[in-house]
């Protein structure tokens, strides 16, 4: 496992650029540890400064320092993106690996109701959500319903690859060594798709955090917590881009577009990885 | 064309199927909170003034009847099931008694118009230079074109949206930045409105397209590059098979189809992202109606406009799968 992210760092630019540019924005986020500002309070530091030494991204007019409100900003957005990935993954897993590997009617009805769940939009029913929740709503509550839309393609793209292993020699050998269906699906079956779970992780995460930004941007999450979208809500509420201060909504969507570039370059450098096609060219086979 | 209609069949089931599961997620998210319609109205209502208990006893027992809320959930999911096939989402509240569905009927147009040309020109173009891209691999400029898309694939729709306002709204303002047609103009079938409506819609759906467009381009060129080492690419080239030929429907076809497979099911995000573009744009659509209920309290016409979005995914979706046989030939024989 890990000589292989050494292989990807060493030979893959792409792998090497994404992690460099997530890891920027993992510092930043990790910074606000040792914040010394309460990212809830306001009129705490001089209206609408420039950035500049003492305040290094600027202030926004809501007297706060934007280097820390953006910490805290991507602290959360970031560990939103993680909890959608990670519980979306777990059911992603559970549905993919059992109806590639049972097979029959059980594959048949997990993938008619995987359909299904590919087909409905989500935003307007996390507006829904939002509306009857309102103050009650929380980063958890969303993350679990988001994750409940988010495993449908990943789930099918993990069937497929167990569907192979099914007819594996070593699949057989579990089955006629008395290995129980549940063993041979998470210890011989799992370590093949963790290279696809990763990939897609990055994806889901780009997609989770695109629509925590949506809802937020519209005003529909609780606008206390700093977030990303928050953030933007609030510059847009104090009309920040024709007062003047640009650096409000510059930095944060400048951040959030590396983050994004970032973790599409991991998921795409890894679905390489995978396709063993693209690899020999890369190696020029 | 037995089999045809079979294919059609199973997916007319699939159709209904989405239909059904996806309103009922939506019922059951605005039916199972916490929180009531009829206890917000209320408390909205006392918050402001001081009310007779007997008064609000009264009020309450009407709003519940007005939401259909006075029997137990069972029958209100049957009621609200029963009225989906009429498209009857009960009145709307923020114009009172306007039934919810003549303002989405208004709504409507604008949504779809704006999201079908947006879709077709970002998946024609898209896939166009994509499928070139990956078959002359060594254009510089098709190249560049593969950089910028990977910039710019994965900006967030509201991002692109905010760039478009401040650099034609602020910077250079060429084009309107807000509004679905210019004041002066009447509605109805003239040119006049027409030129307004396409002039009104250049940004909006120019945000669109910029979004969308690197998906398809980078998705098209992974499929070419795949396809053309394959032996029967190979065999053409070897045989003196035109080239435009190859290109077009020997390596592009077979790409265009799994390539459709996620047209379609893009489709929801792509909504998503017509929301919020036109929120920014003020555009007369579904999303702007959507924000507006939702700041409204306006239970019937967001729960309408969740049934109305579902429906329409679901039936471009429907109609996106009808038309795979006509790419594929090896569908109808499935």
């Amino acid at each position: 496992m890990f000589s292989v992210f050494r292989d990807l760092i060493r030979y893959n630019a792409e792998f090497a650029i994404g992690l460099v540019l997530v890891g920027l924005v993992v510092i930043l986020a990790a910074l606000s540890f040792v914040s010394p500002v309460d990212p809830t309070a306001v009129y705490r530091a001089p209206l609408d400064q420039p950035p500049s030494l003492q305040y290094l991204f600027g202030t926004n007019s809501r007297g706060q320092d934007m280097f820390w409100q953006l910490a805290f900003a991507f602290r959360n957005t970031l560990s939103f993106g993680v909890m959608v990935a990670i519980f979306s993954r777990i059911v992603a897993i559970l549905v993919g690996l059992v109806a590639g590997y049972v097979g029959g009617w059980v594959d048949r009805v997990l993938m008619f109701i995987n359909d299904i769940f590919v087909a409905i939009p989500i935003f307007p029913i996390l507006i829904l959500f939002y509306f009857v929740m309102r103050a009650n709503s929380n980063a958890v509550l969303l993350a679990l319903l988001m994750a409940g839309f988010g495993w449908p393609y990943d789930a099918r793209l993990i069937r497929s690859v167990a569907l192979g292993l099914r007819f594996r020699e070593f699949s057989r050998q579990a089955v006629f060594a008395g290995m129980s269906p549940v063993k041979i699906m998470f210890h011989e079956h799992l370590p093949y798709v963790m290279p696809i779970i990763f990939a897609t992780a990055m994806a889901n995460m780009i997609w989770a955090i695109g629509l925590e930004v949506t809802l937020a941007v519209l005003g529909f999450t609780n606008l206390n917590i700093p977030t990303v979208g928050t953030t933007l809500y609030w510059a847009n509420n104090h009309s920040s881009l024709v007062v003047g201060t640009w650096w409000w909504i510059a930095l944060p969507v400048a951040i959030v577009v590396i983050m994004f570039v970032g973790l599409f370059l991991l998921a795409v450098s890894l679905n390489e990885y995978i396709d063993p096609r693209s690899r020999l060219r890369r190696m020029g086979a | 064309m037995k089999s045809y209609l079979l294919f059609a069949l199973k997916r007319l089931v699939q159709f209904v199927a989405v239909v059904i599961c996806g309103c009922s997620v939506a019922f059951f998210v605005s039916h199972l909170s916490p929180i009531s319609p009829v206890d917000t109205i209320i408390a909205q209502v006392t918050g402001r003034s001081v009310a007779d208990p007997a008064a609000v006893q009264e009020m309450r027992r009407t709003l519940s009847e007005l939401f259909g809320l006075d029997v137990p959930l069972w029958q209100q999911y049957l009621n609200f099931l029963l009225h989906l096939f009429t498209l009857d989402f009960g009145p709307s509240l923020m114009a009172f008694p306007t039934p919810a569905m003549s303002l989405i009927r208004i709504a409507l147009p604008w949504t779809v118009g704006l999201l079908t040309v947006a879709v077709i020109i970002t998946w024609v173009i898209g896939n166009v230079a994509g499928g070139l891209a990956g078959y002359f691999q060594n254009s510089k400029l098709l190249r560049a074109f593969g950089i910028i898309a990977i910039g710019i694939q994965p900006i967030p729709y509201y991002v692109v949206a905010f760039l478009f306002v401040i650099i034609f709204g602020f910077l250079w303002p060429v084009l309107p930045i807000s509004g679905g047609f210019a004041m002066n103009v009447t509605p109805g079938w003239s040119w006049q409105f027409a030129l307004s409506v396409i002039q009104y819609s250049i940004l909006p759906a120019g945000a669109l397209v910029v979004v969308g467009i690197g998906t398809w381009f980078l998705g098209m060129r992974a499929l070419v590059s795949n396809i053309i080492s394959e032996d029967y690419v190979t065999y053409a080239e070897l045989a003196g098979v035109p080239q435009g030929r190859i290109v077009g429907s020997y390596v592009i076809r077979n790409a265009l189809v799994p390539q459709l497979t996620s047209l379609a099911m893009s489709l929801g995000g792509i909504f998503s992202g017509t929301v919020i573009t036109e929120q920014v744009f003020t555009y007369p659509g579904l999303g702007s109606l959507l924000v507006n209920a939702v700041n409204n309290g306006d239970t019937g016409v967001v729960l309408a406009i969740s049934c109305i979005s579902i429906i329409s995914v679901a039936g471009a979706i429907f109609i996106i799968d009808l038309l795979h046989p006509l790419i594929d030939p090896r569908v109808r024989a499935e």
